[in-house]
């Protein structure tokens, strides 16, 4: 591994109660790497992307974003303050869009930047014209998210948070709600930013994405990472029983 | 004693213009209402619990008593403290005040309802609290409650006849002036009825243009 | 707040109370028979009845109580209708709260799931049959919270036979306001008898809703 990690986890630890989701996860990212975590549901892989942003806070353990603390301990407000500017540069993509329905897509794509970064008019345009022209979309620039298929919502949903030029992007399943005939529009984009290196960490449950496009593949079960290595190593010759159940059953399941 | 509705035209103008102070009572509560309702919406879910405890208890008080008698506090109650306002001025407050709970109760219930999934977009991408509340959350909200909030619209309309009794002249008012010269309560108490209905079929088409226009921005 | 005021003028309130009581409880009545028939109307096969439901509906809904209130008042005497402040009260609160009633009830009624009188149609039954065994039943769950609503709002309506001097609790606290000049103590006495009438029929209402709903 070459360069210092863009994201740093240390130690990551959530229960909830006595109920363990993620125990002592270590995991380093550097820059223009593109990282799949892939697992059954309830292994912890969204859990953990979701701390990564602190979305789902950790109950141990640190998340570094380049030489930043994201869950650095600090008072109610000071913390407010420091994760708004934190998150500013991690984008991230829902499985569920969570594009914002009363606004049009160029809205939708400008609201934080203009309150943000204090762009205004010709910049904000200039901006959504760009981000909607890499995901194919600016013909839908005045639309509203009701008018657009699932396809074209989370297509969107990428412009919007790249529109902030985040450091690293994170995706939680965006494809997983999508009609198959959908997921492709959407994976094409994904494997564009991969080609012009952008650090992605995502989770999925396409495997084949994850063979071509994915550096990196970790395999997560019960909040552990059981193995992880390049795709090939994962996908063709994993060294772990579970890891083998899991794949097994998974590309069963697909053909 | 027969009816002779001949006896209204020569009211006309009366009545116009009172009903165009219905018209104007009706848009200066609504306004009131509608903003003082999100206002009240926020307070109820968010303010301090010494600011939120109280207002929620005074909400209670107004969602329990008749607008009539709220009408009489207000106007008699300023009085009291030495505020002396122009009825049309008590009288929007009243109503506006009355209907601004009414609507907050339903903000409320339509803030609660939006998605999470709609403040984890707006967080992931660095807004804040305040900024995701006022740019994500309550225009959502307004947007889901709309057709309820119209139908108070509606209803204040409706209630603004009750300020006629604290003295504003509006339709109701004056058609009970020309009924203490011509002594036919009957003919000007229909005219005024009618009056209301065509204001109401009015409101209730413009309602349903905006209801229309904001159906896709959902 | 003059607390040998309130006391003073308390039993004066509790009198009026009761007058409001009798209001609500006899237009609701009024308005439970005219929201039941507005509703068979507005739902029958006979063009007439449904534009008679239909205009009943929208001319009430489309115009204030007050004004419904003096038509039949002031304006009763010239077509023959020689009424009682308190009985005039009664019925246009109660044909005001039918035409809402009648909304409600047809609502429930067509929200009864298709479905439901289908399977009961292909059993067997008869439209009307299929009516009083499987829709009105459950209908009849349905709509009682939301009448529940129009009863809340008929109670705090009644208020405005103030205006014809019917002497209840608004018209009661609006006369002691006049002569006492304390508005406050008055507001609160009444807001709190028309809070306790509004707290024991939401109650009731809940506890209906309740029973019904075990079945």
């Amino acid at each position: 591994m070459t360069g210092n990690p863009i994201i740093n986890i240390r130690h990551a630890a959530k229960s909830y109660g006595s109920l363990e989701v993620l125990k002592d996860i270590s995991l380093q990212v550097t820059k223009g790497q593109i990282v799949a975590i892939i697992g059954p549901s309830g292994s912890g892989k969204s859990t953990l992307l979701r701390a990564i942003n602190d979305l789902d806070p950790l109950t141990s353990g640190e998340v570094w974003l380049e030489d930043e603390q994201v869950n650095k301990p600090l008072p109610p407000r000071q913390y407010e303050t420091h994760i708004n500017k934190v998150r500013q540069n991690i984008g991230m993509v829902f499985q569920h869009f969570n594009l914002f329905p009363h606004l049009t897509v160029r809205e939708n794509i400008t609201l934080a930047p203009k309150m943000l970064k204090g762009i205004t008019g010709a910049q904000a345009e200039e901006l959504a014209v760009e981000q909607l022209t890499k995901v194919g979309m600016l013909d839908r620039i005045d639309y509203y998210p009701s008018q657009l298929s699932g396809g074209q919502k989370q297509r969107v949903a990428i412009a919007r948070a790249l529109a902030m030029k985040p450091k690293v992007m994170l995706f939680d399943e965006a494809t997983s709600a999508l009609d198959p005939e959908l997921v492709e529009e959407v994976n094409l984009v994904m494997k564009q930013l991969a080609e012009e290196h952008m650090t992605m960490i995502i989770v999925t449950h396409e495997m084949g994405f994850a063979q071509d496009v994915c550096d990196r593949v970790l395999f997560m079960d019960q909040g552990v990472v059981v193995e992880e290595g390049p795709p090939d190593v994962i996908f063709k010759n994993p060294a772990n029983e579970r890891t083998r159940n899991f794949l097994r059953k998974h590309l069963r399941g697909r053909n | 004693m027969g009816l002779d509705f001949s006896v209204v035209p020569p009211f006309f103008d009366a009545l116009l213009t009172g009903a165009l102070w219905t018209v104007a009572i009706t848009i200066s509560a609504a306004v009131l209402s509608f903003f003082g309702g999100i206002l009240f919406a926020v307070i109820a879910l968010y303010a301090p619990w010494p600011i939120r405890y109280p207002f929620r208890l005074f909400a209670w008080l107004f969602m329990g008593t008749p607008l009539l008698l709220q009408l009489f506090l207000i106007y008699f109650g300023l009085i009291q403290i030495g505020v002396d306002l122009p009825a049309f001025v008590a009288g929007v407050i009243g109503l506006g005040l009355h209907f601004a709970v009414y609507n907050s109760d339903i903000i409320q219930a339509g803030i609660l309802a939006v998605d999470k999934g709609q403040y984890e977009g707006a967080r992931t991408l660095g807004l804040s609290r305040g900024q995701t509340l006022r740019k994500v959350v309550v225009p959502q909200a307004i947007r889901s409650v709309v057709p309820p909030i119209g139908n108070n619209m509606i209803a204040l309309l409706k209630d603004s006849a009750l300020v006629s009794v604290i003295g504003v002249t509006e339709l109701t008012l004056s058609s009970q002036m020309a009924i203490s010269r011509t002594f036919r309560p009957f003919e000007f108490y229909v005219a005024a009825a009618a009056c209301y209905y065509v204001i109401n079929l009015g409101l209730e088409a413009g309602l349903r243009r905006i209801e229309r226009r904001i159906q896709i921005a959902r | 707040m003059d607390t040998d005021l309130i006391i003073r003028v308390f039993p004066y309130f509790i009198e009026a109370g009761w007058v409001t009581i009798q209001l609500s409880v006899l237009s609701m009545l009024l308005g439970l028979v005219c929201g039941a028939l507005g509703a068979a109307a507005r739902l029958s096969r006979s063009v007439v009845l449904r534009f008679i439901g239909a205009a009943y509906v929208s001319l009430i809904r489309g115009t204030p109580a007050l004004i419904q209130v003096f038509i039949l008042y002031f304006g009763g005497p010239q077509i023959g209708i020689q009424l009682e402040a308190f009985e005039a009260g009664v019925l246009a609160l109660g044909f005001n709260i039918g035409a809402y009633m009648t909304e409600t009830m047809r609502g429930a009624i067509i929200s009864v799931d298709r479905g439901q009188t289908e399977a009961a149609r292909t059993l067997g039954l008869s439209r009307f049959e299929t009516f009083r065994a499987v829709t009105l039943p459950q209908a009849l769950r349905l709509m009682i919270r939301p009448l529940g609503v129009n009863i809340n709002a008929l109670i705090k309506g009644t208020a405005l036979v103030a205006a014809i001097s019917v002497v209840e609790l608004t018209y009661t606290a609006q006369r002691y306001i006049g002569s006492t000049y304390k508005p406050f103590e008055m507001f609160f006495l009444a807001g709190a008898i028309y809070m306790a009438i509004i707290y024991v029929t939401g109650t009731a209402v809940s506890w209906l809703d309740r029973r019904v709903a075990l079945k």
